[in-house]
Parts: C-alpha cells; sequence; structure tokens
C-alpha cells in the first residue's frame, strides 16, 4: 500500500502504492499503514527526512467515498477525523522535515495530508490538479483541509478552494501558494525535494509558531469585516441556502482561524460530522459520485454483446443540435457525415465547430494541429448515400413525422445490416418512428440535450422492438463522447421531456392561480431549479409548449390536457402571438440594450390575488409535480431504475442536485413527510398531486427508493 | 409613578466625518466633555447631585471603548459620585439613553441624570467593531443579513418609490435645514466645540448643502447597487421578500443620513429636583416605546414603535404636533409617513439627518433637542422622536411641553 525506501542521505521516501483500490485513495487502512510507515521511518537512526509520495500516476484522489457513505453517526465520524488528525498533527510536529513530492494529481484528503507536510513540491504536469473539491459532493474537507489552507495561503485565496472546490493546475497551485515549488520530471522533483531536506534546519509549521498570524489578515480584522460579510451573502445567492457544506466550511474558516490549530480541528471534526452524516451530503455522494460513475460505466449494457467502437457517424439535420453532435462526435476521433438538405445549413453546422475550436484554440486550451484533425473529421453533405459506411447514423431533423420517415427509408437503403438508426426525437414515442424502418431491433432514440457540447446527459430510448445491440453500441457511442447515459423505455416525452414539462405547466398554473410572476420565479431557483419556470417557458418557447399540448390533444382526446393551461398558452401563442425569447416577448421582455424583465402586462391576463403569497407552497408545487411525474415514469416502466432517475433529472433537468435527484428527494424531504404534503397540495391544487400506486404502496411499507440501499 | 423631564437639552454642531471634518482633529471625549461641561454649567448643576451619566455609542471600542460614559464624567470634572454607562442600541442609543434615565426616574430610582450620546464617525469608522450579526456567517446566513441602504433600497421597491421620489425628499431636508440656520432655530441647544487653546473648531453644522437640487442630486450613481449586485446582497433581500423581481437601487449619499461628527446631552430629572435646584422643566416623558420587525428590511420599526407609544400616551397620531423621524434614507420617512397618512408639513421641520448628519451614538438625543426647541419656538405642545435601528427594531417617544 505504501512503498518503504531509504537512501544513504538518510532519507526515507514513503511512496503511496495502493494495489486493492483503481487509485491511490484514503481511508481507515490507509491511515493505519501511513502511520505505521512513519513510526517505521521515525526508528531509522540518524533520519534526515521523509519524503511523501506516489508510485502511481496520481499522488492521491482523495477519501474513500463508499467508506464514508457508511458513516451513520456523529460519533464514529469524529473518531475518524479525530484519528487522521492526531496523525497528521503528530508529523507535522514530529520535528523531522516531510516533503510532499507531488508527482500528480492530488486531491480532497490528498491535499489535506499535503498541507501537513512541511514543503510541498509539484510536478509540473498540465493535466495534474491539486485542490479540496470536496464541497462537490456536499463535504467539507475533514482532514484539516478547511484550517490548513487558510493558514497558509490566507482566507481570501482559500475560501474560493473551499467554498467552491476548484482545482488548479501546477502554475495556479504555484501562484496561490497551494505549493512551495515546482518540478519539471519526476528526477528534479525528487531532488528537489531531497535538497530541501538536507537544509532544512527547523522543520515546523507556522502556526505552531507562537507568533503566527494568518496571512493577509485576521478574521477580527477590517479585512475581515469585510470578506465575511460578502462571503456569507455570496453563498446565500448561490446556493439559496440549500447547501449545507459550503456554509459549513465558511464557518469552520471564520470559527477555527481565532483559535489554536489543535482546537479548530475539533471545530472542523464536528462540522464534518454534521454533513457527512446529513441526507445532503448521501444523496449528492450516491447520485453524483456513484450514480454518474455507474452510468459511465456502462452499468446499463446488456449481457453477451461485444462492446464496439463507432469509428463512423452519420448525423442527419446539421441545426443545433446536430452541429452540437457533430463537434462532440468529431472531438472524440470519430468521423463525422453531417447530411442536411442544403450546402449552407450543412457548413453552417460544421462551421458550429469550427467556432467553438476557435475559442479554445484562443485560449490555449488546444492546439492548432488538434483543431485541423478534429474539423478534417467532419464531412457536411446533402447527399443521403454519404451515410453508407456509418456503424450509427443519428437523425436531428425537425420533429416531424413525414420527414423522419424521409430520412430513416434514405439511410436504411445504404447502411450495413448491423449499422444502428437513431432518432434524436425530445418527444415522439420511438416504437411509432420505427414503424417506418424496415429494420426496428436496430432502430434507437439516443436524446441529445442543448448545448450538446456542454450537457453531460443522453437519455437512450428503447423503443418497443430496439435491440439489446442496438443499445449496446449506444452505450458505446455514449462512452467515446464522453457522456452519462440513462436508459429509459420508450413512452410519450420518454422520461426527461416528460418532466420537463411539467415544471413549466405548473410554472404557468400557479400564474393562473393568481401568485405574482415574480414569486414564482424566485420560488423555482429557491427551490434549486436553475432558471425559473416562466424564463424555461419562454427559452423553449410557448409555441412548443402549444405544439406539445396540442399533439397531446389530438392524440389522446381534451382530457389528457390541463384546458386551463392550454388556454392560456393558446391566448400567448395565436392572440397576443408572444412566444418567448425567440419572438422578442414571451411572459418576459427582452430589450435589446438590457436584462429582460417580466412582462408587466402579465397581470392582465393573470389577476394576481392578494392571497397568493406563500413562496414555499409554490416551491413545493414546482418540485412535487415534477417528483410525481418521475415516480409516474417509474410506475410506468419509462424509467427502470432509480439511478437513471436521480442521474437523469440532475444532468439533464438541473434538477436541485443536493436532494440527489427526483428519486431520491423522498429521501430528502423524509417519506412522511412528503406524503403529507402531497395529501395537502393535492387538496387544495388538484389531483395532480395525487401520489401515484407505485409510491403509496411503498409508502405504507416505510420505503423509499433508496431505502434499502441508503 | 412620578414624572421624567427635560430640563435643558445640548448638542455640538456636526461635523463632517471625514478626514477633513472640523471635528476629526477633536476626540470623542471631547465631543462629550463639551456638552456635559455645558449642561452643568449653564445650569449651574452641583454634579454631586447627577445620578447616572448614560451615553449611547454604536460604535464602542477603540477611544469610544471601555465605557466612555464614565470616562467622560470623570474627564469632565463631574463629581467621582457620578457613574456612567456607555449603551448601544445602534442608531437610537441617543434616545434610548433619555429614555433609559426616564425610566429611572418615573421608577423613583434616581431624580436627575444626563444621558445622551456621541458618535466620532470619521476617527471610529462605523462597522469597525465587527459584530456576530455581521461577520459571523452562519449568524448571517440564518438571519438574512443585508446592509442597512440595501434595506432602504428594497423599501423603496416595495414601495414603488422612484428615484425622483427620494431626491425630491432630500431637497426638502436640505432646504429646511437652511432654512433652520438661517433664521437661528438650533442655537438654543448648540455648543461650539473648541480646540485646546479655545479657538472655535465649529460652531454650526457643517454637513448640509442648501444649493442641493433634484437635478443636482440626478447625478449621483446609486451608492448600493454594486454591493447589492455583486456580492450577493440583493439576492439575499429577493429570497426573504420573493415578490421581488429586481431590487431598485435608489438611495445614495445625497438621500441617506451623512456621516458626521458630534455628541450630545439631555438633562432628565424628576419634578421634585427641579423644584430644588430651581430648574424649570421644559418637557415632560409622556410615554416611549420599542418593537423590533423583520431584521432584513431592517427599517420598519419607527411605524410599530410609534403605534405602540401613542398607545402609552392614549393619543392618537393626530395628536402629535410636531415629528421627527430621523432621516436613515429617504424612503424609511416616505414609507412612515404612507403608514401614517402624514404630509411632510410636522415632520422634520428643520430638516434631518439627509443634510444635517446622523452620528449614530447621539442622533436620538440630537433629535428630541431639535423637537423640544422647534415646540417651543411654534408654541406648540406635543412631539414625537422615532428612529429606526439596526436588527429591524424602531424607538418612538413622545413628550409634551410643560
Amino acid at each position: 500500500m505504501i512503498d518503504y525506501n531509504i537512501d544513504q542521505n538518510k532519507i526515507v521516501t514513503l511512496s503511496i502504492n495502493r494495489t486493492d483500490t483503481p487509485m491511490n485513495v484514503g481511508d481507515i487502512p490507509f491511515t493505519l499503514e501511513l502511520e505505521k510507515k512513519f513510526n517505521q521511518a521515525l526508528g531509522e537512526k540518524d533520519l534526515k527526512g521523509i519524503i511523501l509520495t506516489s508510485s502511481k500516476k496520481e499522488f492521491m484522489a482523495g477519501a474513500d467515498l463508499s467508506m464514508l457513505q457508511t458513516i451513520k453517526n456523529v460519533d464514529d465520524s469524529v473518531k475518524l477525523t479525530s484519528e487522521i488528525h492526531r496523525f497528521l498533527r503528530k508529523m507535522e510536529t514530529s520535528k523531522i522535515p516531510v516533503v510532499a513530492a507531488i508527482n500528480g494529481t492530488c486531491l480532497g484528503m490528498g491535499y489535506e495530508i499535503v498541507l501537513a507536510c512541511h514543503h510541498r513540491i509539484m510536478l509540473n504536469d498540465s493535466k495534474a490538479q491539486i485542490g479540496l473539491p470536496e464541497v462537490g459532493l456536499g463535504l467539507l474537507p475533514g482532514g484539516g483541509g478547511t484550517q490548513r489552507l487558510p493558514r497558509l495561503i490566507g482566507f481570501e485565496k482559500a475560501l474560493p478552494y473551499l467554498l467552491q472546490g476548484t482545482k488548479a493546475s501546477p502554475d495556479k497551485a504555484l501562484k496561490d501558494g497551494l505549493v512551495s515549488e515546482l518540478a519539471n520530471d519526476l528526477d528534479q522533483l525528487l531532488s528537489k525535494a531531497r535538497t530541501w531536506i538536507l537544509a532544512c534546519t527547523t522543520p515546523a509549521q507556522p502556526w505552531d509558531n507562537p507568533k503566527f498570524k494568518v496571512p493577509g489578515g485576521d478574521v477580527q480584522s477590517p479585512r475581515g469585516y469585510q470578506v465575511f460579510p460578502a462571503s456569507t451573502a455570496m453563498l446565500t445567492e448561490k446556493t439559496y441556502n440549500n447547501y449545507p457544506a459550503p456554509a459549513a466550511i465558511l464557518s469552520c474558516v471564520y470559527e477555527g482561524l481565532q483559535v489554536p490549530l489543535d482546537r479548530a480541528l475539533e471545530i472542523e471534526s464536528k462540522y464534518f460530522a454534521s454533513l457527512v452524516t446529513g441526507k445532503v451530503a448521501k444523496g449528492m455522494i450516491r447520485t453524483l459520485f456513484f450514480g454518474i460513475n455507474q452510468c459511465n460505466k456502462g452499468i446499463a449494457r446488456p449481457q453477451g454483446v461485444t462492446p464496439k467502437k463507432v469509428t463512423k457517424v452519420g448525423i442527419l439535420g446539421a441545426g443545433m443540435m446536430g452541429a452540437g453532435i457533430a463537434y462532440v462526435s468529431a472531438k472524440a476521433g470519430i468521423q463525422v457525415i453531417l447530411k442536411d438538405v442544403s450546402v449552407e445549413v450543412a457548413e453552417k453546422g460544421k462551421n458550429y465547430s469550427e467556432k467553438i475550436l476557435a475559442k479554445d484554440l484562443a485560449r490555449g486550451y488546444i492546439t492548432e494541429s488538434k483543431v485541423k484533425e478534429i474539423l478534417s473529421l467532419i464531412t457536411p453533405t446533402v447527399d443521403p448515400t454519404a451515410v453508407k459506411g456509418c456503424d450509427l447514423v443519428i437523425e436531428a431533423v425537425i420533429e416531424d413525422r413525414a420527414i423522419k420517415a424521409r430520412v430513416t427509408h434514405e439511410s436504411e437503403a445504404v447502411l450495413a445490416p448491423d449499422a444502428i438508426f437513431a432518432s434524436n426525437t425530445s418527444t415522439l414515442p420511438i416504437t411509432s418512428l420505427a414503424l417506418e424502418s424496415k429494420r426496428p431491433a436496430n432502430f434507437i432514440g439516443l436524446h441529445f440535450f442543448s448545448p450538446v457540447e456542454k450537457m453531460p446527459l443522453i437519455e437512450i430510448i428503447m423503443g418497443e422492438k430496439s435491440s439489446k445491440e442496438a443499445l449496446s453500441l449506444c452505450l458505446d457511442y455514449t462512452a467515446q463522447i464522453k457522456k452519462t447515459p440513462i436508459v429509459v423505455n420508450d413512452g410519450r416525452g420518454f422520461f426527461t421531456s416528460r418532466v420537463f414539462t411539467t415544471y413549466i405547466e405548473e410554472g404557468l398554473s400557479c400564474l393562473r392561480d393568481g401568485f405574482a410572476p415574480a414569486i414564482i420565479e424566485n420560488a423555482g431557483k429557491m427551490a434549486g431549479m436553475p432558471v425559473g419556470p416562466l424564463a424555461v417557458a419562454d427559452e423553449v418557447g410557448l409555441d412548443l409548449i402549444y405544439h406539445i399540448l396540442n399533439q397531446t390533444v389530438q392524440d389522446l382526446g381534451t382530457k389528457a390536457v390541463d384546458q386551463g393551461l392550454f388556454k392560456d398558452v393558446t391566448t400567448f401563442v395565436k392572440d397576443l402571438k408572444r412566444l418567448g425569447r425567440k419572438s422578442g416577448g414571451g411572459l418576459y421582455q427582452y430589450p435589446a440594450d438590457g436584462k429582460k424583465f417580466l412582462w408587466p402586462e402579465l397581470a392582465k391576463y393573470f389577476p394576481l390575488d392578494a392571497k397568493k403569497t406563500d413562496v414555499q407552497v409554490v416551491m413545493k408545487r414546482l418540485l412535487y409535480r415534477q417528483v410525481l411525474e418521475t415516480i409516474k415514469c417509474m410506475q410506468e416502466k419509462i424509467l427502470t431504475s432509480d439511478r437513471d432517475g436521480d442521474v437523469g433529472s440532475i444532468l439533464g433537468l438541473g434538477f436541485a442536485p443536493f436532494t440527489g435527484g427526483m428519486l431520491s428527494f423522498l429521501d430528502y424531504e423524509g417519506l412522511d413527510t412528503f406524503m403529507k404534503n402531497c395529501v395537502s397540495l393535492q387538496k387544495d391544487w388538484g389531483p395532480r398531486f395525487t401520489p401515484p400506486k407505485l409510491l403509496s404502496d411503498m409508502a405504507s411499507r416505510g420505503e423509499t427508493f433508496h431505502g434499502k440501499n441508503l | 409613578m412620578s414624572d421624567a423631564y427635560i430640563y435643558d437639552t445640548a448638542r455640538t454642531p456636526r461635523g463632517k466625518g471625514k478626514s477633513t471634518g472640523a471635528l476629526h482633529v477633536a476626540r470623542p471625549i471631547h465631543l462629550l466633555k463639551t456638552v456635559l461641561e455645558a449642561l452643568a454649567s449653564r445650569n449651574h448643576l452641583d454634579t454631586n447631585l447627577v445620578e447616572d451619566v448614560i451615553m449611547g455609542c454604536v460604535t464602542p471600542v477603540a477611544e469610544q471603548g471601555g465605557n466612555i460614559a464614565k470616562a467622560a464624567a470623570m474627564y469632565s470634572g463631574y463629581s467621582e459620585k457620578v457613574p456612567g454607562m456607555t449603551l448601544n442600541r445602534f442608531c437610537s442609543s441617543g434616545l434610548e439613553a433619555v429614555n433609559t434615565a426616564s425610566a429611572y426616574i418615573m421608577a423613583g430610582q434616581a431624580h436627575l441624570i444626563v444621558a445622551g450620546g456621541v458618535e466620532s464617525m470619521s476617527r471610529v469608522p462605523m462597522g469597525s467593531d465587527g459584530g456576530a450579526w455581521l461577520i459571523d456567517p452562519e449568524v448571517a446566513r440564518q438571519t438574512y443579513f443585508i446592509p442597512q441602504g440595501i434595506s432602504a433600497d428594497l423599501i423603496a421597491t416595495l414601495e414603488g418609490f422612484t428615484r425622483r421620489d427620494v431626491d425630491q425628499f432630500a431637497v426638502v431636508s436640505q432646504q429646511r435645514a437652511a432654512k433652520a440656520w438661517s433664521e437661528g432655530r438650533f442655537n438654543k441647544s448648540i455648543i461650539p466645540v473648541k480646540d485646546t487653546v479655545g479657538k472655535i473648531l465649529l460652531d454650526r453644522d457643517e454637513h448640509f448643502r442648501a444649493e442641493t437640487s433634484v437635478e443636482s442630486l440626478s447625478e449621483l450613481k446609486p451608492a448600493f447597487q454594486q454591493m447589492g449586485e455583486n456580492f450577493g446582497f440583493d439576492s439575499v433581500a429577493m429570497q426573504k421578500y420573493p415578490s421581488v423581481e429586481k431590487i431598485n437601487h435608489v438611495h445614495h449619499a445625497g438621500n441617506s443620513s451623512g456621516i458626521v461628527d458630534g455628541a450630545a446631552a439631555v438633562l432628565v430629572g424628576s419634578k421634585e429636583i427641579g423644584k430644588r435646584l430651581n430648574l424649570k422643566p421644559r418637557a415632560r416623558i409622556k410615554s416611549f416605546a420599542l418593537t423590533s420587525t423583520d431584521p432584513t428590511i431592517m427599517l420598519l420599526g419607527p411605524g410599530p414603535a410609534t403605534k405602540m407609544a401613542l398607545e402609552r400616551a392614549h393619543m392618537d397620531i393626530k395628536d402629535i404636533d410636531l415629528i421627527e423621524i430621523n432621516e436613515a434614507f429617504a424612503a424609511v420617512v416616505l414609507r412612515f409617513m404612507r403608514e401614517f397618512n402624514l404630509d411632510q408639513s410636522k415632520i422634520n421641520v428643520n430638516g434631518g439627518a439627509i443634510a444635517l448628519g446622523h452620528p449614530l451614538g447621539a442622533t436620538g438625543s440630537v433629535l428630541l433637542g431639535t423637537l423640544l426647541d422647534e415646540l417651543e419656538r411654534q408654541n406648540k405642545s406635543t412631539g414625537l422622536v422615532t428612529l429606526c435601528i439596526g436588527g429591524g427594531m424602531g424607538i418612538a417617544t413622545i413628550i409634551e411641553r410643560v
């Protein structure tokens, strides 16, 4: 686990080399082993110093999250962190020089160990990252990170690293003082470490000096009086006080810097315990770490199908979506045929990649030769037979059954028998589109999100006849373009579009019920959604909502939609011609020279009700409506795993990440509370809040989707 | 219960609260000494009879720290028998000191107290004492703390006060202050501040600008917009008041209270002590009240405090002849006027803190003196002083001439 070596200078090198885990991670066995090896070194006669490094590519990826997920009570947590603190304090007060030779990425607990070393040298590898990203999973750096980093570089510089989990490149780490030196190669890294040890006379941490002052000023100083109120307000602005972790971090820094380190570590331990045993971290770790990893690693992959590599992909339709798909595919080294009906449109689609790459080039993120290589992979064309030889064809033409049918026929005429045809439709059932296919087993849904290059999720939709080979290839492709896949069954709007629509609908319902538009928009954001529902409606366009409602009425009858909603949307689309941002105005106004603002005349169409002012009610309606729809998706087997529901809701819809996703929401809210709230919502606002049978059955057994595997 | 009477009021002129201000060279204790000495000498006080010196101070640190009231009593030559207490109820401290003194007297536990306040904002900057409410992240977060200027802008947003509304109010404050000075209406209470060799440092309020107009104010940029938009405070305000789509930042240095240096003191006593010392009571403290409201919007305290004080005095707002409401921000006064359906005719008739400045710890006593002098000048009877206070608090005191 840790390689031990002593050289002729009496310098011991402890090199982390975990063979029992894929990467170097920190857990209890590791900490025990590190102390054992440290003690062994202390036993060496004439010991000059200790170099701490790694035998793997990375220095350390962080703490073992599965270990953290098992911590159920505060005392266990405090015991665990106290052990780590005790050892790190022993190390930094040992009077033996300890140097961290950081040979690669060094995150979380890894960097916390480094902080307790007397000197920090990092290999200047532009791919290596250093930092304390715990906050992203609802935790804080509980190994002294909230205390040593601000004592090392001052609270002003430390707070962004702690509160945002910013990861630094070696250059940036040197500039901000996270490390003290850089080395050009591994030999230099170790020789610099040895040189430092041999020159070191009094190895001690600055914070153990009785005259120690926090660099940049104390908490109780004019600077502190500016930084802390602003940091608190900015935290509330950003998190709507939904995330306990950054709040705990800020308090750890504020409180901890006013007492000696040993006492500060006690404070940190308590805050850490409150987070690690809390529902937010548990949910975030479950979904954002384990859930996403499982999706990425292809947990949905069907048995018995050999993985393939997509080498050539055909993309039909070079609009915004097609162009984005072309870009991410080419970037992954896949040859792209980008087909549209006119040369101009197809070229424009390629131009989308050119623009993105030019920006990356200007910022120095990419080399010129790489840009050329990527662009050379994209062939714009008007020739429907050009997709010949593609392993996968993705149609991203407009949502028109006739056009979709035509491009399906055209492609299948030239495709190899085992090639897969995927539709990027966001609403039309795959099974119905597959009726136009000669080989419906090879027909599948591959739903991208816009903008494709930024949105991490892909929703793979299994039509009734889609084969496991089709699914397998889509998973292979998704992995190649580094997206996270969820797999759902077919149905109107599948999972994401179906639930997405309910958010907008509920926002519009609140408007119709007389809530002030600003309350609705603020409620959306306060509830944890990235954008208010009315703003979302304007972005997607009220005409699209109208189209979806209209299609539903045609397919399923008038009772299938809320008549009031349909009427309101019709008014905006047909009478007022206010479609949203695209028409220059919808529920908002979009002045050419300023920020958008809510259309002042909304009150004319949606009279305010003086009694409808409770933002909490609106927040509940917006979230519960989506969650209930997701549970219906589980009930109808559109969703087949709660993991996909959670991952898809956060990555695809931006649903409140602190809850762990739409199905974890039951655990976040508490099953009893959730059921009670459903009853009152149903009473006040209608039967759409009635719990689906699946839920009431589960509730009667006291189960949530994660109740058994928390 | 005994009655508490006001026998005298004194204040320093208010100097601009910056390093170029006339009073910047005067230590805060010197400002207090100026008013304490004046009260003692012009009332021929045997200071052995003064039972307490209670002084408000909002930033009681550094040279304003360590109970400056007691230090000032000693330094001003008061008898060693005189105790001293510094109190901090934020912007109302100067009035709180008078109310506290009155409470002692009404309860029969004292007969003669000097109450007042001091703030040298140029020397001990506002906020330099920190404080858990602002600085401690957990406290600030849970209580949705925002700076007062943003609270004032929030009031303006919710009430629909435009930039022009608040600027117009500010101009009236300036014009009234200038007129009051030109007619010598403050003369009764003003005690010039002298330097160590006896030369006058300042004998007139330094902050007001008679030439202020709506046009000249329109050039000023909103003072709290950047803070609100760039440092998250607007969002905090909106999370507490989600019916707000956007904060309308209307306040700036020209329609908010001025930062100034100054001190004030009020001689409060029982009827008996007046007789014994042959002092003529000028007014009786009829009632006072304290309350608190939501700390985020923070500045709505004057309304409910006034209602409480009126109720205690069995009075209606119509029974009040003159009102001094601290002009912390223009919107605070406009909102108060709307709440009580008042026009400006009996409010801050000699201008207010927008023109003259708000020496935090002293203002309450200053306003009380200004009110009483004006009641006497107009030969009217009842007056109300009220201030908005940090943390959402409000204070009101009703006096009646005797």
